[in-house]
């Protein structure tokens, strides 16, 4: 450990303790359950702040960095780090942790203390994904993070909550059954499992591919990618509002940042290679799926395929970078490319999530998701529209909010590229206004449509907070998106040289 | 006051007016509503009639600053800044005065409505929105720009958001401005490409080696760069200024309060295209394809849109028919290469346009919110201060001589029929005959509205319950006399009615033939039209006394005959004709079914193909076949082999035996 405090520890285990005090506390205190969760998720927060802050954004090397011997006969370590593309993602998980404590409040009722534990202790779970350096602690950490989760959907979920999780589960977990080999492979191949040290490995072309597809599978099922898409809108459709949030917000960019972390440095020959099946899948993500998007009837689902959709940007910006290379000869192009990526992975974990979080308020109040239940709801909950307004305006990627940022970059990036993909990519202009704003003439605008609708409250103070959170940072970002692409810089730029390299002997 | 901070006031003002307004709705007094909002937009006003005064007398100079830097990626530079040339000043000062009136307009108009408050806030962050695209300095701001003014507009449009049409027309306008949009992105996306820059100073002196080079868009069809800019950049200008065949949104979108029918989608919004372009011209001199292409969707939305404007019965809807031929003569122009003559014919055309738009609403007031001119007629008596500024913008809008239309729309036909670009003769004979449908749909809609007999009865209220219903009233039933409409909505008619007639005397000279736009426009030497037509002008009083000797005059006089003749003198005959020539009048009365074609094209296609996706790809091949076949295989599988563990010790021991058997026969059979 170097002389500074162990954030990232703290990050990890911090939620985890404090899941099981509140477990603790529902059997002895109930009363104060919801406070404490409350207070353990601000606590998480704040001490994440100091990585914000903190932060060098000059270097690409791995910062606030802990090592610790963990199992020595493997040459395992507990070993945690930070760089520019995964600080970001800690503080989207530990904020939007927090959004989902104050939205469960008293939207919850059955078992509430575990409700409560279970996202913290989610929540230590993924901060650990995003920081650990070590490829056995990673891939511990990316499969128990399935287990509360697992339960979320099965305990508090809706009528087909089985069906829902454990098509989750296994889904994702056949997933990443094949990383495991790959990265046991590549252990045999370095000696650790340190995956600074897998960046390094010098590999041949025909391992790489194999290592490839390894993590290809595990990453496109959690991104999730066309064709392994489909675990999600019934994952959303059944799980809780706090669930959906979670899922939207945080456990979808697990999947890109594995491609950052492994897939993109670890077999940048293999990637190079099969950069046609990466960009074809975006792409088809972003038209296809946009498409079937515009025909859902169940809000969740609507948003769940926005959410499909979205992530083709993030896939596709990531691997934009052999096409440009291909093209022009040169870097240039590349680092816009990953960047548009990443800020659209931040980007959409606070607008899926607050659509999710507007979902659930409606459900609350109608105990349906079905779009042709509501209508005409800006009549009797002004406040509610605006947010709902707001956040469809910024999922169909207007200027001045977030959801701008990324697909703009990575579509001017895309025509580095090849006009045509570019071509591809701007129909979510079209596609993502269509399904956002019908959805919001069909349930905001109009006429009140029946006497249930007639009956809703608008929000009240805790859910006008939550929504309000999430309002900040989407304008933020999409007023001033540069202090978050200035921590990216240097990781970014240093990863496209590392990944610009072949690892071929003599290549 | 340095120039740099007056532009900040002049931008901030309207929006902390909106944000106030707007967020604080629960809290800020109806009257301060308006207050702040005229306070702001006002000021935005005054000191953009500074810059721009200041700029004429040469006291103040362009300037181009970047204010903060919004994102750095790649070495790319996204800006947020500040042009201000001659152009921009101009828009500036057109927009915040027409938002000004509109303003003060509102006040009457929405006085009974409940979303007062919420009004105010909506065109303030407008005219922010429109400030913010006029005085952009890169392409990014321009398309923040853009697509803010687009929100605003579809909020707007569906302000009356219990109105079906309402909320379906606010769709369609944002989604057809998204199609023009999708060919904006990727142009700009191109600029960037071939001249790593999004700043315009840049772009444009890099703009000259874009000549030559080529894009590969299908294996083995090379097309000029500067070629597929442009024309990529013009679809954007195409969804915005409602050129055929994205024009189809502009006239449902007059579902929105009248006020902002005269601001948006009159004066100054669907005005974007044609301000983008002229700011553009660096670019599209580059390319006389492009600008064949403006030229020709320009003129055909100036003749085919002013047709529509004939047979249409809606008063607001036939403006803005009027309003689509105008914007199509503003096309046109800019594909003569007469950029000066698009943003002069803009700049009158927001004054006459958005007068006569009020003045529709002040009669749309006064006959309690009927819109249907069959309903109407010899309204004169009743609302003379309403009927006297019409008439001017009538006038201006016709080209009659002297008013302000007639400096700006005489030049751009003129423009048209100096230039040898490719489809130029085509263009001249649309923008022609324009000028007698122009003359023949505005004083048909004059006659029918202010002249000729009453076509609505003045029935005693009856006080039985259900008193002024505005909803529900019969056509043609009204509960009380029609009257002038207040001051606040008489005023902003008279102030919008002074520069329709005298602002092409003052302009005419210094923005087409004194070069006062100077280097934000750029033409080069040989497209230059308007260089030969200044060697013949005059003065603008040579320019109305020749105007006699043109044909332009009397095609505009035979229309106001034929208007007069038709819906004054016989207005039988109207009907018979449509009887006559049924298949014409029905392809105007449908709108050469462009909306239908539409409707089945893409919002049909794109639910067809959606569904088709949806439950053939995702539910029966992912889901069906491929993930839960594979589950129900290996449950099928399952159950086969747990036949091998039925738990009794005979079957266990039996395959044994067998099993034994086989291998002992293979040890001796090998």
């Amino acid at each position: 450990m170097t002389g500074h405090s162990p954030i990232l520890s703290l990050l990890l285990w911090l939620p985890i303790i404090g899941g099981i005090l509140v477990l603790v506390a529902g059997r002895v205190a109930p009363q104060i359950v919801r406070y404490l969760a409350l207070f353990i998720s601000v606590s998480v927060f704040a001490v994440s702040v100091p990585l914000w802050t903190l932060f060098d954004p000059t270097t690409a090397a791995m910062q606030f960095t802990e090592k610790l011997p963990w199992i020595p006969t493997f040459n395992v370590f507990y070993s945690l780090g930070v760089d520019g593309i995964s600080m970001p993602l800690i503080l989207l998980t530990t904020f939007v942790t927090v959004l989902v404590v104050i939205a469960g409040w008293e939207v919850v009722q059955y078992k509430v203390a575990q409700y409560f534990a279970a996202f913290l202790i989610l929540e230590g779970l993924m901060n650990g994904v995003f920081s650990a350096v070590d490829g056995m602690l990673f891939y511990v950490l990316w499969e128990a993070m399935l287990i509360p989760m697992f339960l979320i959907i099965g305990i508090w979920g809706g009528p087909r909550r089985v069906y829902a999780t454990i098509k989750f589960f296994l889904y994702t977990f056949l997933g990443s059954v094949f990383m495991l080999v790959a990265l046991i492979y590549m252990y045999l191949k370095s000696g650790s499992f340190d995956i600074l040290g897998f960046q390094a490995l010098q590999l041949g072309l025909q391992p790489q591919i194999l290592i490839f597809i390894a993590f290809l599978l595990a990453f496109a099922v959690k991104v999730p990618m066309w064709p392994v898409h489909t675990w999600l809108p019934d994952a959303h459709v059944e799980a809780p509002t706090g669930g959906s949030v979670i899922l939207a917000a945080i456990m979808l960019k697990m999947g890109g940042y594995g491609f950052l972390r492994f897939s993109l440095p670890i077999t940048p020959d293999a990637s190079h290679a099969l950069t046609w099946l990466v960009v074809g899948l975006s792409l088809t993500a972003i038209v296809y799926i946009g498409f079937v998007a515009v025909v859902q009837t169940d809000m969740k689902k609507l948003v769940a395929y926005s959410s499909v959709a979205h992530m083709g940007f993030v896939t596709l910006g990531f691997f934009l970078l052999f096409a440009i290379v291909e093209k022009t000869g040169g870097l240039a192009g590349t680092v816009m490319g990953i960047e548009g990526g990443l800020v659209q992975m931040i980007s959409h974990g606070f607008i899926s999530g607050a659509l999710f979080l507007c979902v659930g308020v409606l459900y609350d109040r109608m105990h349906t998701r079905d779009i042709g239940a509501y209508g005409g709801v800006v009549n009797v909950m002004p406040a509610f529209a605006f947010f709902m307004v707001l956040f469809a305006m910024a999922n169909c990627g207007l200027p001045g909010t977030s959801g701008f940022v990324g697909e703009w970059m990575v579509i001017l990036a895309a025509m580095r590229a090849n006009f045509w993909i570019a071509f591809l990519a701007a129909f979510t202009l079209f596609l993502g206004a269509a399904y956002s704003l019908w959805l919001v003439k069909r349930v905001i605008y109009g006429d009140i449509g029946n006497d249930h609708v007639r009956e809703m409250k608008d929000i009240n103070q805790r859910e006008f907070l939550v929504l309000g959170l999430c309002a900040v940072p989407v304008i933020v970002i999409g007023c001033w998106p540069a202090p978050l692409l200035d921590v990216m810089h240097a990781t970014v730029a240093n990863l496209v040289h590392q990944v610009a390299q072949t690892k071929l002997i003599g290549g | 006051m340095d120039l740099q901070s007056t532009l900040l006031i002049i931008v901030l003002a309207p929006l902390v007016a909106a944000l106030v307004t707007g967020l604080g709705m629960r809290f800020v007094p109806r009257a301060a509503a308006h207050w702040l909002t005229i306070a702001g937009v006002g000021l935005s006003f005054l000191l953009s009639a500074w810059v721009l005064v200041g700029m004429m007398q040469g006291s103040i100079a362009d300037s181009n600053v970047n204010l903060y830097q919004w994102g750095l990626s790649d070495g790319v530079a996204f800006e947020v800044g500040f042009l201000v040339d001659h152009l921009t000043a101009l828009m500036m000062v057109v927009v915040t005065f027409v938002s000004l009136m509109v303003h003060v307009y509102t006040v009457g108009y929405m006085a009974e409505d409940p979303g007062y408050k919420r009004f105010f806030a909506y065109i303030s962050l407008f005219t922010f929105s429109m400030l913010m695209l006029v005085t952009a300095n890169n392409f990014l701001q321009l398309f923040f720009g853009w697509e803010a003014v687009g929100l605003v507009s579809y909020l707007l449009i569906g302000f009356w958001y219990t109105r079906s049409t309402a909320i379906f027309a606010n769709l369609k306008a944002f989604l057809v401005n998204r199609v023009g949009d999708f060919g904006f992105l990727l142009g700009i996306a191109l600029v960037l490409y071939y001249t790593g820059s999004l700043d315009y100073a840049t772009v444009f002196a890099k703009a000259p080696q874009l000549v030559g080079q080529g894009i590969e868009l299908f294996h083995g069809y090379v097309w000029a760069v500067p070629t597929v800019i442009c024309i990529l950049l013009f679809v954007g200008a195409m969804g915005k200024s409602a050129q055929v065949p994205l024009h189809i949104w502009l006239p449902d979108s007059m579902e929105g309060p009248t006020p902002i029918s005269a601001l948006i989608h009159a004066a100054t919004m669907v005005t974007a295209g044609i301000f983008m372009v002229s700011r553009m011209s660096p670019l599209f001199e580059l390319s006389d394809t492009a600008l064949s292409v403006v030229l020709v969707i320009g003129a055909t939305t100036a003749f085919f849109m002013g047709l529509i404007g004939i047979v249409n019965n809606d008063i607001k809807r036939v403006i803005a028919y009027s309003t689509l031929s105008q914007l199509g003569y503003m096309a046109t122009a800019l594909g003569a290469s007469a950029y000066s003559a698009g943003m002069f014919h803009l700049m009158t055309h927001a004054f006459f346009k958005a007068l006569l738009f009020l003045a529709a609403g002040s009669v749309i007031m006064a006959m309690h919110h009927e819109q249907d001119m069959r309903y109407m007629g010899g309204l004169k008596k009743y609302l003379p201060i309403t009927y006297w500024t019409c008439l001017i913008g009538s006038l201006a809008l016709i080209a009659f001589p002297g008013f302000a239309g007639f400096f700006s729309k005489d030049t751009i036909i003129e423009a048209v029929h100096a230039s040898s670009r490719t489809g130029s003769t085509y263009a001249y004979w649309c923008v022609l005959l324009g000028a007698f449908v122009t003359a023949l749909y505005t004083f048909r809609m004059l006659f029918m509205t202010f002249h000729g007999k009453e076509r609505f009865k003045v029935v005693k209220q009856h006080h039985d319950g259900h008193d002024e219903d505005h909803e529900h009233h019969e056509p043609g039933m009204l509960a009380h006399a029609p009257h002038e409409s207040p001051w606040v909505v008489t005023v902003p008619l008279i102030l919008l009615a002074i520069p329709s007639v005298i602002i092409g005397w003052i302009t005419v000279e210094p923005i087409l033939y004194g070069g006062w736009l100077g280097d934000a426009i750029h033409v080069a030497t040989a497209n230059d039209v308007l260089v030969r037509m200044g060697e013949e002008f005059g003065s603008p009083l040579h320019a109305v006394l020749v105007s006699v000797l043109s044909p332009t005059l009397y095609l505009a006089l035979a229309g106001v005959a034929l208007a007069w003749f038709l819906y004054v003198y016989r207005t039988d005959l109207p009907a018979k004709l449509a009887e006559r020539a049924k298949p014409l009048y029905l392809l105007l009365v449908n709108k050469f079914y462009f909306d239908e074609v539409f409707y089945f094209v893409f919002a049909g296609g794109t639910r067809a193909l959606g569904r088709l996706l949806w439950q053939v790809g995702d539910v029966t091949l992912i889901d069906t076949v491929a993930i839960n076949g594979t589950a129900n295989g290996i449950g099928r599988l399952a159950s086969l082999l747990r036949r091998g563990q039925s738990g009794f010790l005979y079957h266990y021991a039996f395959a044994m035996i067998i099993g034994l058997c086989v291998l002992l026969g293979w040890l001796i059979t090998r």
